[in-house]
């Protein structure tokens, strides 16, 4: 059978004038109407020449491209306004290709669209259902083979290879073992001990008390972070042991996780988010709140580090800090919690 | 039939007189391709501006295999830590890792490297951009409907995998910006009961950041869910290619056909031509315009993060969740449970991408409609269908926004407290709402082509009569219109079943299936029904009359 035939020969599959299968009613196609170029040779013509210059300019525009590339040093800023200071070759090249290939696009578009035939064509579909006795032939087919099989009657094949596939997958999980470590106590512990000297981030100095002016804050690390800056672990343990450093007067410290944690008003308090792991990094002096930024976390450091606002469930773990024979801060144990966000053994 | 029987027979017989010819023969020789061919190259597929926006999501996978095949000769995943020493002078000196560092070579020292590296995240953006719309679309026109239920899985399926392709391609470049989002990532797996630190140390292979996870993360995001994707992507165009295409209700269209224009030459000139319009425009806004700015953010370290935060726009709706649900953790005999990122992490979007998957199950189940649709609907004409889509949008879109309020806070000067407690408020009020809204438009629009129908389109023309009378002369609106407003199936919802027998005995099963009736009704309640051809007669009769009445007050007027 033609795909274009129906069987009830009417082209649009439907009988007086309602759809076979939904019962609407059916208007026919309307008539075709000729465009310019269908009719006037001369539009044909214009049609033509619109088309060969827009691919013909893509050339060109490819050959621009490759001067671009070659001649235009990638270290060259030029400024577009608008758009401020760019590279110049990154512009260039980028200008010069997106534009040919959208040419040979909207030729190729309109060439489809003016010189093309624009008459609509009718299909009629095929039914994606099969035929009772083919579902049938499927049916015998199937059984057939099962019966040849064995497999209903022989019960020890059955179970047994049923048991070996289901085993089989075991060693695809094992073998994924050594992907990592088990979770142990990792995330419980840090490197902070009893007598680690707070040091700034970036610059391992050690940190006096009078180093941070009132209302201030300092972002800190373990001084022994040092020890392994050069090896592969160093980011996991700074992950966990930044802290901050925020000196306020004693007269306004509410509570603390500890008593005598703070010295002198100096409070440190671990950065990282008991969310979601984020660093903590905005802190007012007026309210003593420090807010993460990724969701907003809001977190009372004059009051042991409770949740004011945000998802974080548990407050900030505070260290417990005090000064060396010298004067300057160190800690006077490891946080007493695991820091960061929360897990399912945490507890 | 005939012909391919002979074919058979004879395969060398036909002695081609072209060259393409040759070929041809020389491929059917060997395949015997000419009918598949044949029908490939007369299939019709129907026009509409809006099938084009699957076009746009093929084509830009497509550039994005493209372009990121060109950022893997360059990049390099690994963590480990080097001074940088590279043509960008502001972070000259700097320890890094050689995954970012690689990625700054690719913007600064190699010639084009910027341009498709911005070509790579635009083509994402756009990816992820026309699959949601191209959803939509298939959704409020309900192109999913039998038999395309399984295709509608299919694009569920690359719905996800596309948020998560996306996700591990920004992540890549180990920044400051993208090594927070994977800090966040893997909070959300640690709070997961049970095994979460497990699949934590696994993935990372131990602690976060750690070194393993650029490289194995590096293998998912250009061999695994690019292939997945790839295969997809093809039984889905397959699909929809066996199936062929539905089509607007029109003038000639009906269920058994499709109406429209051959593959070749029209589609092989507009679709391929289309293609390289997509590209074409991708490259040119990835020239002018700069995305992700990586060398801005500065190389990721765990202490340090800047402040307004965003991830790529499809993932703000996960984000914006995390932000809005409130702090709830429960603590039971020794262990955690984070509600507070179970819920909004893993439980809602769980629910929402089921639900999405499900859907054309649901309506059908709902519905009671077992029959095969190739004629799409208009959205007005499924008006429950439509509100439930706009009020999950609304819900979506509240989490996008919310994904904002930092910046909403700082742009507007408002408080963040109640910001966030506004959208807590608006994401309960704000989507049943919706529904009741389009509903109502829906009946309204459906009620209106009614009008048109029956009485014509408002001319706009306005008589005033001698008598003081206002008259507006309507006319019969063109058969096109017609055969379009004309094309509503009127619906038959489920009948009540009795909860008793002819017997009197209650029948157990009846709670069930009374349920369904409801819902049924639910569904096609306030059906408007489509006029009748009697009254189309009859309303037809009635406006000629009233046209002629009109004309010759008309010809009063102009006597006078």
């Amino acid at each position: 059978m033609n795909e274009l035939e129906h069987p009830t020969g009417d082209p649009y599959g439907a009988k007086d004038g309602k759809d076979l299968v939904s019962g609407i009613s059916v208007f026919p196609m309307e008539p075709h109407v000729p465009r310019k170029a269908d009719i006037d040779p001369k539009a044909a013509r214009r049609a033509e020449r619109q088309v060969a210059t827009m691919f013909g300019l893509s050339s060109l525009l490819i050959i621009a491209f490759v001067v671009a590339f070659v001649k235009i040093p990638n270290t060259t800023l030029i400024t577009i306004p608008i758009i401020g200071v760019v590279n110049a070759n990154h512009v260039a090249i980028g200008f010069t290709f997106g534009l040919s290939i959208l040419l040979i696009g909207i030729g190729a578009i309109h060439w489809a669209k003016k010189l093309m035939p624009d008459e609509e064509v009718v299909q009629a579909r095929h039914a994606l259902t099969s035929p009772d006795e083919e579902r049938k032939e499927v049916e015998s087919s199937f059984k057939r083979g099962a019966a040849e099989s064995g497999f209903k009657e022989r019960k020890i094949i059955r179970r047994s290879l049923l048991g070996a596939l289901a085993l089989f997958p075991v060693p695809l999980v094992v073998l994924l073992r050594d992907l990592g470590p088990l979770p142990g106590t990792r995330l419980r512990e840090t490197i902070w001990e009893e007598g680690i000297h707070l040091v700034t981030d970036a610059t391992y100095r050690k940190i006096k008390a009078s180093d941070i002016p009132l209302g201030g804050l300092i972002n800190a690390v373990p001084e022994n972070l040092l020890e392994i800056e050069h090896e592969e672990e160093n980011l996991n343990q700074r992950g966990k042991a930044s802290i901050i450093v925020v000196r306020m007067d004693p007269a306004d410290i509410v509570s603390q996780q500890g008593q005598d944690w703070d010295y002198q008003g100096v409070l440190a308090f671990s950065k990282i988010c008991t969310h979601l792991g984020c660093p903590t990094s905005l802190y007012q002096q007026r309210t003593h709140h420090l807010l993460c930024p990724c969701h907003q976390s809001t977190f009372d450091l004059s009051d042991s580090g409770y949740v004011v606002f945000g998802p974080a469930a548990r407050r900030m773990p505070q260290l417990a800090i005090t000064v060396d024979a010298e004067g300057y801060l160190v800690a006077q144990s490891g946080f007493n919690q695991p820091v960061g966000p929360s897990f399912w053994e945490r507890g | 039939m005939s012909t391919t029987e002979e074919s058979i027979q004879a395969p060398a017989q036909a002695t081609p007189v072209t060259k393409g010819g040759a070929v041809a023969a020389y491929i059917d020789d060997r395949l015997a391709s000419a009918s598949f061919t044949k029908r490939l190259l007369d299939k019709v597929f129907p026009d509409h501006w809006s099938f084009m926006l699957g076009e746009i999501a093929l084509y830009s996978f497509i550039i994005l295999l493209l372009s990121g095949t060109y950022l893997t000769l360059w990049f390099n995943p690994s963590m480990t830590e080097i001074i940088y020493n590279g043509s960008y002078v502001p972070l000259k000196g700097v320890k890094m890792s050689e995954a970012y560092s690689s990625t700054l070579a690719i913007s600064f020292d190699v010639r084009g490297g910027l341009l498709m590296r911005q070509i790579h995240h635009w083509a994402a953006l756009f990816f992820v951009a026309a699959v949601s719309v191209h959803l939509l679309r298939v959704f409020f026109t309900g192109a999913f409907r039998k038999p395309r239920e399984i295709n509608w899985v299919i694009g569920t399926l690359l719905l996800v995998l596309a948020l998560l392709e996306g996700f591990a391609g920004y992540s890549l470049p180990d920044d400051l910006l993208s090594g927070t989002g994977l800090r966040i990532a893997e909070g959300i797996i640690q709070a997961i009961p049970l095994v979460g630190t497990y699949v934590a140390m696994f993935l990372f292979g131990g602690e976060f950041p750690g070194t393993d996870f650029m490289p194995r993360l590096y293998s998912i995001h250009i061999l695994l869910i690019p292939g997945i994707l790839l295969g997809l992507i093809t039984v889905h165009l397959i699909m929809v290619f066996y199936q062929k295409h539905t089509q607007f209700p029109g003038p000639g269209r009906t269920e058994s056909n499709v109406v429209g224009f051959r593959l070749f030459p029209i589609y092989m000139a507009k679709a391929g031509g289309f293609f390289f319009v997509v590209f074409g425009i991708t490259v040119l806004i990835a020239a002018l315009v700069t995305i992700n700015p990586v060398w801005m953010y500065g190389p990721y370290t765990p202490s340090q993060v800047t402040a307004g935060s965003q991830p790529d726009w499809y993932i703000g709706w996960l984000d914006g969740a995390v932000r809005l649900t409130p702090n709830w953790e429960t603590n039971i005999l020794g262990h955690t449970l984070s509600w507070n990122i179970l819920i909004p992490a893993l439980i809602v979007p769980g629910i929402m991408f089921t639900a999405l998957g499900l859907y054309p199950w649901i309506e059908a189940w709902a519905t009671g409609d077992k029959r095969e649709h190739h004629l799409l609907d208009r959205p007005r004409n499924a008006p429950t269908r439509t509100a439930l889509g706009v009020m999950s949008l609304v819900f979506y879109m509240i989490l996008v926004i919310s994904g904002g309020n930092d910046i909403i806070a700082v742009a507007f000067n408002l408080s963040i407290n109640q910001i966030t407690w506004g959208f807590r408020f608006l994401l309960f009020v704000a989507p049943p709402l919706a529904f009741v809204v389009t509903k109502r438009i829906c009946l309204g629009l459906q009620r209106s082509d009614n009008n048109k129908l029956l009485h014509g389109y408002e001319t706009g023309r306005i008589l005033r009569l001698p008598s003081g009378e206002f008259l507006e002369i309507h006319e019969p609106i063109g058969e096109a219109e017609r055969a379009k407003l004309l094309a509503k199936a009127d619906v038959i919802p489920l009948e009540l079943p009795s909860a008793v027998d002819g017997n009197g005995v209650r029948n157990p099963k009846a709670a069930k299936s009374i349920a369904r009736a409801k819902l049924s009704q639910w569904f096609y309640s306030d059906v408007i029904p489509t006029p009748t051809d009697e009254e189309l007669r009859e309303a037809a009769h009635h406006a000629e009359h009233e046209l002629h009445q009109a004309q010759s007050h008309l010809k009063e007027i102009e006597s006078h």
